[in-house]
């Protein structure tokens, strides 16, 4: 800090936050110094982190192919053709990642599944989100007895072998796709009820909220500057995080025949039927199980960059 | 310590009743029963196998004969694999399932803490990035798309082990394992690297380091028992993972253990059998998650029973 004069900063204390940092500025030596916000710092630190930004660009790319690309290639998912069953991929038929044993082209099956797992994806990581935030939120806020019969509720939950109870699940109630959302949404809002909720209880405390009950601030203020903002961070990390793994998940089900069924498709799906030919048409197993790995490798690249920038208190 | 070891036992048995009934009543709103399937079944003969197996008893009755079979460890007869039962299918696949699983664990937990505590030594290093960035490859892509590749390449193209099938011999137990070890290792690596980056800051070892200790020592006699305790902690949910994923891993290479017996119970809807593997295997996991609690009570100092 070179730049400083030597000379007090003068505050006009009418004109508060702003004033200061024109003050400061002038002290500085330099045109205009403006403050950063938290997020502007998390931004920075995101950007900074090059695996992260390259994942993201890749991600982007990823779900813009999905949902634009079925639409540019000439062939249909459920269009057989008959010159070509169980072809190689090949420019010159047209077809690029090849067909299956029903003559159907793998590229356009590859994105629809795509499409299918990143829909589950994201529609039960919101049914996760919305369970456990409310219920993280509830106990954390209550605290005392409430919170502590609903963290031993959580507790116990946390031993249930979940898997199978999904996978009881579909035998019983038969495969429809809106049970696999509420599902697996169901079963993975555990660790985001426990962030929440110690996050909240931490914040609670904080010299900065007691200041802000100090200062004659409402309940409603503190919690809309103050709380909200400050769990925002913990629930998008955990949002890019929870993705993956509901992701793997229903393409685990998929995989055993009781997730997605024909003829929609899943990555899940395709790696199934893949790996089932996969000595004769290799080309089945590996398109879509590069698009699956992909996908994820870079959705948990992403939530650990979000992680180091949003929650930088691990980092070391 | 005796205590605090009750207190958590006490609480494995709400869980485990928690799941039976769940298990039992989602069974049983399902519609159908186990014997629709027979053709063109007399109504007489169905009455009769409805009497023996007790399913024309009202509902809640029915709930505490399963209760009460469970106490006495009977998970009743299969309906899918006539003249086993239940007790004996699980008796049958979990040597099979147990010998994998154990492997499994052994080879996670060495490689995984190794891999991370190199990791942590040489932090931010290429070393490093490259270690953490396979690790991350073995959390992203799911064992059953790593398995039909290593079967791809190792059995089909080398043929030098075989694709599947089960003997009691290594040949058969090398691609499981590694497959089922897989994210497990990566998922361990990185919590270690973690802990023990975080356990080299602290003071005590730079106390240790002051006195001239060679830093292999500090490693072992100092850091490694703190490091460690995320790990174990992590060994809970570790054991769940390992099952769910070995009734992939046991569809992929044909191998006869719980899991694929699970599988398949699912599939022909043998519901005694279903119910008998999540019961078997959920009682499992509380016990395994009771012993982590102990041991990490009993590594951990600053943990006081309370």
């Amino acid at each position: 800090m070179n730049g400083i004069k030597d000379q007090a900063i003068e505050v006009d204390p009418d004109r508060g936050a702003s004033a200061g940092m024109d003050a400061f500025s002038q002290a500085l030596d330099v045109p205009h110094v403006k403050g950063r916000s938290l997020w502007e710092d998390a931004r920075h630190r995101l950007l900074k982190n090059r695996a992260a930004v390259f994942s993201l660009g890749l991600l982007l790319l990823m779900l813009v192919t999905v949902i634009v690309g079925p639409w540019l290639i000439p062939w249909d998912a459920d269009f057989t053709d008959w010159d070509n069953i169980y072809s190689a991929p090949s420019f010159a038929s047209g077809h690029f990642f090849g067909t299956d044993a029903v003559g159907r082209d793998l590229f356009v099956r590859t994105l629809l599944g795509g499409r299918v797992s990143l829909l589950v994806g994201m529609v039960a990581t919101l049914v996760s989100l919305l369970i456990g935030v409310t219920y993280g939120a509830i106990a954390g806020f209550f605290g005392g007895r409430i919170d502590q019969v609903m963290m031993r509720i959580v507790d116990i939950f946390y031993a249930m072998p979940f898997m199978f109870f999904v996978i009881l699940l579909m035998v019983v109630f038969g495969r429809n796709i809106i049970l696999v959302f509420v599902a697996i949404g169901a079963i993975n809002w555990l660790d985001m009820a426990r962030i929440v909720r110690g996050q909240t209880l931490s914040l609670k405390s904080t010299e900065y909220v007691e200041a802000a009950v100090a200062c004659g601030a409402t309940p409603f203020d503190i919690i809309r500057r103050h709380i909200l903002p400050n769990l925002m961070g913990v629930v998008i990390v955990y949002i890019t995080l929870t993705i993956p793994q509901v992701i793997l998940v229903e393409s685990f089900l998929s995989f055993l025949g009781l997730g997605v069924q024909e003829p929609m498709t899943s990555w899940g799906a395709l790696v199934n039927d893949g790996a089932q030919d996969m000595e004769s048409a290799p080309w089945m197993l590996i398109y879509p199980a590069i698009f699956l790995s992909v996908t994820l490798y870079c959705l948990n690249y992403v939530g650990d960059g979000l992680r180091d920038a949003l929650d930088p208190r691990d980092r070391i | 310590m005796l205590n605090y070891s009750l207190r958590r036992l006490a609480w494995a048995f709400p869980t485990l009743l928690l799941l039976i009934t769940v298990a039992f009543f989602m069974i049983r709103v399902a519609p159908g029963g186990p014997f629709d399937s027979e053709k063109n079944l007399p109504a007489e003969i169905e009455q009769n196998l409805n009497a023996k197996y007790h399913l024309d008893e009202p509902l809640v009755q029915q709930y505490f004969r399963y209760l009460g079979q469970i106490l006495r460890f009977d998970f009743g007869p299969s309906f899918q694999y006539r003249d086993w039962t239940v007790n004996q299918l699980i008796a049958k696949g979990f040597p099979v399932s147990l010998s994998i699983g154990a492997l499994a664990m052994l080879l996670s937990f060495t490689l995984g803490t190794g891999i991370g505590t190199i990791a942590a030594l040489r932090q931010n290093s290429i070393l490093d990035h490259g270690l953490m960035g396979f690790a991350m490859l073995g959390i992203s892509i799911p064992n059953f798309v790593i398995a039909p590749l290593l079967i791809l390449v190792i059995s089909v193209y080398m043929g030098w082990l075989p694709s599947g099938g089960w003997e009691w011999h290594w040949r058969n137990m090398v691609l499981p394992v590694i497959t089922l070890a897989m994210p497990v290792t990566a998922y361990i690596a990185r919590l270690m690297r973690g802990s023990m980056i975080e356990v080299l800051h602290s003071d005590f070892i730079r106390t240790a380091r002051a006195k001239g200790l060679s830093e292999i020592t500090v490693i072992r006699r100092h850091a490694m028992k703190p490091a460690l305790l995320p790990v174990i902690s992590f060994m809970g949910p570790a054991l769940a993972g390992l099952i769910t994923g070995s009734v992939v891993i046991e569809k992929i290479f044909a191998i006869p253990g719980i899991g694929s017996f699970f599988v398949q119970g699912a599939m022909n809807r043998d519901y005694t059998l279903v119910m008998g593997v999540v019961i078997f295997y959920g009682a499992l996991i509380i016990l395994f998650n009771f012993l982590v609690d102990l041991i990490y009570a009993w590594l951990n100092p600053r943990i006081h029973y309370k």
